[in-house]
C-alpha cells in the first residue's frame, strides 16, 4: 500500500453511528469493495458450495432424485461402494485410460510443438492443423470416430487393409478411446508447450552452439529442462481431466462393449440419474473427489520438494 | 559471405525442408478425419458404404446438407447454443471481473478468507457436484429452462484467479491519479481498469465460450425438452433416429463444428495467448 491509498475499510466502518440489524451488518461486510465480490459469491455459493455440501449430506442418506423418501444411513453408501464390483471395474477403466493417455499426450504434444516451433514458415497453419480438433463438440468427435472405426466401411480399416475390431472388443475399444482422445485434446497441451518453447531465451542455444553442443545435446540440456514446469503442469491437468473422462466414451460406445470402457463418471451418472439413487451417486462422487484431491496434493508436495532440492 | 556461413545456411535450409515435410505429413494425418467427413457428407446416402472407399466420386451432391437443414433441428439447436453460450460468457465475464477486481484492489472484511475459499473451488471437479447440483437446480424449479442450463455454468473460480493475477499487474498509480481527480471506485473500474484488460478479458471470454459451446453433460442432464437442446445434445440424441445415415451425420457434424472453427480463425492470436496465459497462471 502506498501513502495515497484510501484508508482501509475497517477503520472507516464505524465512523457514523453504528447501524443495527442484519442489513447493517451485511452493509459493513461489503463496504469498500465487497459489492464487487458479492455477485460472484452468490453464484459460487448456489452452484458450487451448496452442491458440494449437500452432496456430502446426500451421500449419508438413502435417497432419490426428488429428495423424498430420504433415510439417514450414515456410512452405508460408502460401505456398499467398497463391495461394489461395478464401481471398481469402472474405476479401473478410468485409471487404465488415464495411464495410457497421459504419457501419450505429453510426448505427442511436445513433439508437435517442437516441430511447429522449429518450422519458420506458415506458423498459423501448424497451429490451426493441430489445435482445430480441440474445438469440436464431443458429439461431433464421437460421430467422426465412430465412422472412422467402422469395421467394414471405416476409413482406418480400409487404409490398413485389416479388419481390426476397433470398438467391438474390450482392449481394442479402450485403445480406440485413447487414440480418438489424443487426436481431440492434444492441441491444448501442444499450445502450452509452444508458449513455453517461445519463452526460452535464444542466447542459451547460441552459447551452447558455440561450445560445440549438437542438436541432441541442446535438446537434452536446454529444451527439456526449460519446459519442465510446463511438462509437470500438463501431466497434472491431464490426470485430473482423465479421471473425469466421460463425454467421448459415452458418446462413441456408451462405455461398451460389456461396460469394458465404462468410466467411473458414467457409472455415477447411471446410479444418480437412471437408477435415481442420488445418495449413492454422491458417495461415489466423493470417492472420486478424494482421488482427485490426492493427485493435487501429491503435485503440491512434489513441487515443494523439488524447489527445496534446488535451493540446497 | 564466407564459404563457411554459406554451408551453415545451406544445411539450415535442408533442415527446414525436412522439418516442413514431416510437419506436412503429420498435419495431413491430423486433418484426415475432417477431410473424410467432408467427403462422406457430399455422397449420396446409398454410396457411403461402397467398397472400395473413394474420396471423390462423380455423383457427389448437397442432398445430405439439404435434409439436415430441412428438418429445422440444427438451426434451432444453433440458436439455443448461441443463447446459452453468449449468456454464460457474458455473465461469467461480468461476475468474474467484478470479483477479481474486488479481491485484487479493494479491502473489506473477510477478503482474504473469501479469496482462499474461491481458490479452493478450483480443485472441485465439475463431475463431483453434478448429481447434487441437479437435485438443487430441480428444487429451484429450473429444470428445462434456459436459466437452468446457463446459471450453473457461471461460477468459474479459475477465471476469477486469472483476472485477479492480471488486475494485480495494473499500475496502481493510474487508479490513484483518477481517484485524486474524484473518480469513485466504479468509475475507476469501468473507465480505467477494464479497458486496460481487454486482452485477458478476450482470452477468458473465448475460453468460457468454447467450454460452454462444447459442454455436453450439463445441458444433457438438465433438459429433456428437445426444443431446448444445445447443438452437442441435439446431435447426440438425434444419432439414433438418423440410424446409420452417415452422409447426414457427417454433414450435421461439420455444420456443428463450423461456428467454433470460424471463431478460432478470427481469434487465433488471442486463443494462443490465452492458452499460454491460462497455463502459466495455473502454475
Amino acid at each position: 500500500m502506498t501513502a495515497l491509498a484510501p484508508p482501509p475499510a475497517r477503520s472507516a466502518a464505524p465512523a457514523p453511528a453504528p447501524e443495527r440489524g442484519a442489513r447493517a451488518r451485511l452493509g459493513r461486510l461489503f463496504q469498500h469493495g465487497g459489492w464487487f465480490v458479492a455477485p460472484f459469491l452468490v453464484f459460487y455459493g448456489l452452484f458450487l458450495l451448496w452442491p458440494l455440501v449437500s452432496g456430502l449430506w446426500y451421500s449419508l442418506n438413502e435417497t432419490n432424485l426428488a429428495g423424498i423418501n430420504t433415510e439417514f444411513i450414515g456410512l452405508g453408501n460408502y460401505r456398499e461402494a467398497l463391495g461394489d464390483d461395478q464401481l471398481w471395474d469402472s474405476l479401473g477403466n478410468t485409471l487404465k485410460f488415464t495411464a495410457m493417455i497421459t504419457p501419450l499426450i505429453v510426448v505427442v504434444a511436445f513433439f508437435l510443438a517442437l516441430l511447429a516451433h522449429s518450422i519458420k514458415r506458415g506458423k498459423w497453419f501448424w497451429r490451426l492443423a493441430f489445435f482445430a480438433p480441440f474445438l469440436l463438440p464431443s458429439a461431433v468427435l464421437a460421430d467422426l470416430w465412430r465412422w472412422l472405426y467402422e469395421p467394414d466401411f471405416g476409413l482406418i480399416n480400409n487404409a490398413i487393409d485389416r479388419r481390426v475390431p476397433w470398438l467391438l472388443e474390450g482392449d481394442w475399444a479402450m485403445f480406440s478411446m485413447v487414440l480418438a482422445t489424443l487426436w481431440w485434446t492434444v492441441g491444448f497441451s501442444f499450445l502450452l508447450y509452444l508458449a513455453a518453447l517461445q519463452s526460452i531465451p535464444g542466447h542459451l542455444y547460441e552459447a551452447a552452439a558455440l561450445d560445440g553442443a549438437g542438436p541432441w545435446r541442446r535438446m537434452r540440456h536446454i529444451t527439456v529442462p526449460m519446459v519442465r514446469n510446463i511438462t509437470g503442469l500438463i501431466v497434472v491437468l491431464q490426470i485430473l481431466a482423465s479421471l473425469q473422462v466421460f463425454d467421448q466414451i459415452f458418446l462413441i460406445n456408451e462405455g461398451g462393449p460389456n461396460n469394458e470402457t465404462r468410466p467411473v463418471v458414467q457409472y455415477i451418472i447411471q446410479q444418480g440419474f437412471t437408477g435415481y439413487r442420488i445418495g449413492y451417486a454422491s458417495a461415489l462422487s466423493y470417492i472420486v473427489f478424494v482421488l482427485i484431491v490426492a493427485v493435487t496434493l501429491a503435485r503440491l508436495w512434489l513441487v515443494r520438494n523439488r524447489s527445496e532440492g534446488n535451493a540446497v | 559471405m564466407s564459404e563457411r556461413s554459406f554451408a551453415v545456411k545451406a544445411r539450415r535450409n535442408a533442415g527446414q525442408i525436412v522439418l516442413t515435410a514431416i510437419g506436412a505429413l503429420l498435419a495431413a494425418l491430423w486433418l484426415v478425419p475432417f477431410g473424410w467427413a467432408l467427403s462422406t457428407s457430399f455422397k449420396p446416402e446409398g454410396d457411403t458404404q461402397l467398397l472400395p472407399l473413394k474420396w471423390i466420386q462423380s455423383n457427389m451432391n448437397l442432398d445430405a446438407y439439404r435434409s439436415v437443414l430441412g428438418t429445422g433441428d440444427i438451426p434451432k439447436w444453433l440458436v439455443n447454443s448461441v443463447i446459452v453460450s453468449t449468456g454464460v460468457t457474458a455473465l461469467t465475464l461480468a461476475v468474474s471481473a467484478l470479483a477479481a477486481y474486488g479481491f485484487a484492489r479493494t479491502d473489506f472484511r473477510y477478503r482474504k478468507a473469501l479469496f482462499g475459499l474461491t481458490l479452493a473451488g478450483i480443485m472441485v471437479p465439475g463431475t463431483v457436484i453434478t448429481a447434487p447440483l441437479f437435485a438443487n437446480v430441480r428444487t429451484m424449479g429450473l429444470v428445462d429452462t434456459y436459466w437452468g442450463v446457463i446459471l450453473p455454468q457461471v461460477s468459474a473460480p479459475a477465471m476469477v484467479f486469472i483476472l485477479y493475477k492480471f488486475f494485480q499487474g495494473v499500475p496502481r498509480e493510474l487508479e490513484e491519479a483518477a481517484r485524486i481527480d474524484g473518480a469513485g471506485r466504479w468509475r475507476v473500474f469501468l473507465g480505467i481498469v477494464l479497458p486496460l484488460s481487454r486482452p485477458v478479458l478476450a482470452a477468458v471470454g473465448i475460453f468460457t465460450f468454447i467450454g460452454s459451446w462444447n459442454n455436453f453433460m450439463w445441458p444433457y442432464l438438465v433438459t429433456t425438452d428437445p426444443d431446448l437442446a444445445t447443438l452437442p445434445v441435439g446431435l447426440a440424441t438425434v444419432q439414433s433416429s438418423f440410424g446409420i445415415r452417415w452422409a447426414q451425420l457427417m454433414a450435421g457434424a461439420l455444420l456443428a463444428a463450423l461456428p467454433l472453427l470460424i471463431v478460432f480463425v478470427f481469434f487465433q492470436r488471442q486463443i494462443v495467448r490465452g492458452v499460454a496465459h491460462t497455463g502459466i497462471a495455473g502454475q
